[in-house]
Parts: structure tokens; C-alpha cells; sequence
């Protein structure tokens, strides 16, 4: 599995949509035929990868949001899933 | 039951029955031609917005053919502005450029394309129609129109033998998708199963070219082989249990908690003209019937796999037992197993023919007509 590198920028990749549910209490991706529920720190990242910020800014984003420290190794951990299994895409 | 059910959060509107290809393995009933007359724009409009205040949110377009609907783009327009993820599920007959560009604007998320084969003379003979170049066509300006290319080919006997063939025609075509479907015998299909059942080596073939088209292209391209549940020893968790997700209004308005559950009988689906969408999915008999396990019957009432395949189809428990609360038949824990495998063996031991030497039924009008009314009981063809 690939990392992605701390100045590339993720979004979601084309013909996916994030959208969050109130009748799930959770973002959902949604995809041709399925759907996958989101947990809260998923969406949190994912609701980020808009194809603008870096992945250190959603790091640091995320960090302060959530008043904590050193997430980058799980961040990154959980974009480079979310690359592998194509719910995102990397922008230059 | 206990727990109440949570939302539909799956809804497909089968908009019309019309269709211009006649399948020889469509799911439709097979007395289509005999049901009321299709629900209205307003109609369409208002299930669409109350099953999304309960939290609907994938939404398939299917039918029959929805491009027929000439209320498609308001449809999917109002879907759009609604928060569906919207699939819509066509042969691509009718898919002009100027139509796929208004369905576009109007917020069409994907679209799922069949193809019946990967020659022109097989896809056109086992539809009944001259499609094959037209849909070839519409393959490319769905790419073109920077859509996912989402291909769905039905397996049976007449074409499994080509899925090599399919899948390099879906790879020419830039497909992202590839649903392998094995044809699951309901309706048409139903009627013709002795015809469309594949051989255990044909089906052992496939999984093998499936395997090694996947080793050859890595994950450029998805492919699910959805592998035919006759040959299985347990049965599919056919809709994750009926009533739990998934909701599908035919064309006259009847809401079924499965595509086929028309045919149960007693069910008494509601109907979306007299009833909100509320109302039909807490508190219908019909969408209560078959959730919990409190309707099961043995060998599922104890069974440690109830809660995992919640005792596999009704439909076909129904088809071929004559009773839709038994066992789905395709379990090897089902007393009435041998109903499948002996379909099976009769299938094997028919000798091979081209399929035009078949006695197929195509999906038409005049023979859904002249059908029995709903698919009885062929088991014992």
C-alpha cells in the first residue's frame, strides 16, 4: 500500500459522492451499487479530501479540531487505504 | 418483531414494464402485460421525496426500460435535488446524445448498461432485437459524457462460454465496472430455466477466465462474478433479509419488499397510491411478514446461519416448494435440496444446442398474455 506523499492533495474519485446521512448519523459514500457507513473518524478525514488541501493540512486540520496530537501515522494509514480501495483519487 | 427496522435506505422505482428488448431471462413478472397502468409524474415524484425523508438514499431507475418514460430527466432532476445517488439501470436503447446530456444536467450520478453478449449475433438473438451496434454506440458516449462505465452482462448457458470474450469487449469499452451476473431464476427466466441453466464445467470455466482476467488487469477494472446460486451449498442473504434496506415500487405503484415478491401469494403488497411510503415500510403486513426470524420454520428456526443468510429467498422457497416460508431450497440443509440439484442434473445431461434451437420465450406482450398469470410452480417440469 501506498502512502501518499504530505503535499499531495486527495478528493474523491469521480462518480463517488460523500454526503452525510441524518437517518444514519454518519457520512456515507456513496458508489455504483453500494454504499459504505462511515465511522466518525473516517468521515472526519474523508469529508476533508476535497482536492484542495494537502494531507499535512488535513493532519494539522484534524489535530486541532480534535485536540490531539500526532495523527498524522493513522491519517495517512487511513487515505492510503481509502486510495487503495479507489474512494479517493490524488490531485497534483 | 421486535426491534424496529431501520430506514429503506435502498429504493428502486421500476418505472414501466414497456420494453423494447424481449429477454429471454428477464426478471419481470411474466404477466406484466396483465398489471394497471403506470403511476404518474406527481406519483413518482411524491415516493420519491417521502422514502428520502425516512433516509432513502441510493436510488435505482430500472423497469423495463426507463428511457421509454418521457418524465426521466424531471424524475431524475427531482431526485437529484432530493439527495439520491442515482442509478440508472437501461439497455441504452433510446440513450441519444441529447438525451444523455439533459439526464446529465438533471444530476444522473451513473448508469449501468446491459449487454446480453459479446457478439452481435448472440446479444441480438437472445433479446429479439438488432441492438448490439446501437448499444456498442451508447457505450461510448456514456465514457464520453465522463460517466463510470458500469457493464452488466446476465450469464447462462448460451454465453458463459464467452465471458473471455465479454471481458475484453468491456475492457475495449474502458469499463470501470463488470457485473458477471448469473441469471437468477425468476419470471422469464423461471419459465425458461431448463434452457438457461449452465453446466457445472461451463460455470467452473468462467470463475477460471474471471480469475485470470483479474490477475492480467489488476483493480483497473472491478469485476463481480455473481456466482449462480444453484450451484451453491447455502443460499444467498437474498435483499439482507426482506424489509431490512431495500424498497421497490413497480410501475402500477405496488411496493414490494423484493423485485419478485409479487408473486408470494397472500402477500397483499400495498400500493404507493393509497399508502405513504411510511405507512407501507413500519407498518404493512407485507413488508412485516418476513422480518425477525419469527416466520421461519425448520431447518432455519435453529439453524446457527439464520442470522447471517436469513434463510435465502423467499421467491424461490416459494417456486420450489409451493411455500415461501420453507428453507430456500438452494441450502444443502433444505429437505427439498434435491429440487435444485436434480434441475442441475437435468440441465448436464441435456445435449448442447445453439441457442436458436431452443424453445425460448421471449419477454414480449403477446406471450406474457397468453402465460400462466403468475409463474407457477415448474419444478417438476
Amino acid at each position: 500500500m501506498k502512502v501518499p506523499g504530505a503535499s499531495e492533495r486527495p478528493a474523491i474519485a469521480p462518480g463517488l459522492r460523500l454526503q452525510w446521512e441524518e437517518a444514519q448519523h454518519s457520512h456515507v459514500l456513496l458508489y455504483p451499487e453500494g454504499m459504505v457507513k462511515l465511522n466518525g473518524s473516517a468521515g472526519a478525514i474523508l469529508s476533508r479530501c476535497d482536492g484542495t488541501r494537502t494531507v499535512a493540512e488535513i493532519i494539522a486540520e484534524l489535530e486541532t479540531s480534535y485536540n490531539a496530537q500526532n495523527l498524522g501515522h493513522d491519517v495517512s494509514a487511513f487515505i492510503a487505504l481509502a486510495l487503495e480501495k479507489r474512494w479517493l483519487e490524488l490531485r497534483p | 418483531m421486535s426491534a424496529r427496522p431501520g430506514p429503506p435506505l435502498w429504493l428502486l422505482l421500476e418505472l414501466t414494464y414497456r420494453c423494447p428488448l424481449h429477454c429471454v431471462f428477464c426478471y419481470n413478472p411474466t404477466d406484466f402485460a396483465r398489471t394497471g397502468a403506470e403511476l404518474d409524474t406527481a406519483t413518482w415524484l411524491r415516493v420519491l421525496a417521502e422514502a428520502r425523508a425516512l433516509g432513502a438514499v441510493q436510488l435505482g431507475l430500472s423497469g423495463g426500460e426507463p428511457l421509454l418514460r418521457e418524465d426521466l430527466e424531471e424524475i431524475v432532476g427531482a431526485a437529484h435535488g432530493l439527495g439520491y445517488y442515482i442509478n440508472l439501470i437501461t439497455s441504452g436503447v433510446g440513450l441519444t446524445e441529447a438525451r444523455l446530456a439533459a439526464l446529465k444536467r438533471a444530476g444522473l450520478d451513473h448508469i449501468q448498461l446491459s449487454f446480453q453478449d459479446s457478439t452481435r449475433e448472440l446479444n441480438d438473438f437472445l433479446s429479439s432485437t438488432r441492438t448490439f451496434e446501437h448499444k456498442s454506440q451508447v457505450a461510448a458516449l456514456i465514457r464520453a459524457h465522463g460517466y463510470p462505465m458500469v457493464l452488466n452482462v446476465v450469464l447462462h448457458r448460451h454465453n458463459i462460454d464467452h465471458v473471455g470474450e465479454i471481458l475484453a469487449m468491456a475492457e475495449r469499452m474502458g469499463a470501470q465496472y463488470v457485473e458477471l451476473a448469473n441469471t437468477q431464476y425468476y419470471g422469464w427466466a423461471w419459465l425458461n430455466r431448463a434452457e438457461l441453466l449452465p453446466s457445472r464445467a461451463q460455470l467452473a470455466r468462467a470463475e477460471a477466465v474471471t480469475a485470470g482476467f483479474r490477475a492480467r488487469v489488476g483493480n483497473a477494472m472491478q469485476i463481480y462474478f455473481v456466482v449462480p446460486d444453484y450451484f451453491e451449498r447455502r443460499p444467498k442473504a437474498c435483499m439482507n433479509g426482506l424489509g431490512s434496506v431495500f424498497l421497490a415500487v413497480t410501475p402500477d405503484g405496488t411496493a414490494l419488499p423484493c423485485h419478485a415478491a409479487r408473486m408470494l401469494p397472500d402477500l397483499n403488497p400495498p400500493n404507493v397510491r393509497e399508502q405513504s411510503i411510511r405507512a407501507i415500510w413500519y407498518d404493512s403486513p407485507a413488508f412485516n411478514r418476513f422480518r425477525g426470524e419469527d416466520w421461519m420454520r425448520e431447518p432455519c428456526r435453529s439453524c446457527p446461519e439464520r442470522s447471517q443468510d436469513f434463510g435465502g429467498c423467499r421467491c424461490q422457497a416459494y417456486l420450489l416448494t409451493g411455500d415461501a416460508h420453507q428453507a430456500d431450497p438452494v441450502c444443502e440443509l433444505s429437505p427439498h435440496h434435491h429440487l435444485v440439484t436434480e434441475a442441475v442434473a437435468r440441465a448436464e445431461a441435456a445435449p448442447p444446442r445453439p441457442a436458436h434451437e431452443h424453445v425460448l420465450r421471449f419477454r414480449d406482450h403477446r406471450t406474457s398474455v397468453a402465460v400462466v398469470p403468475q409463474p407457477e410452480r415448474l419444478a417438476e417440469e
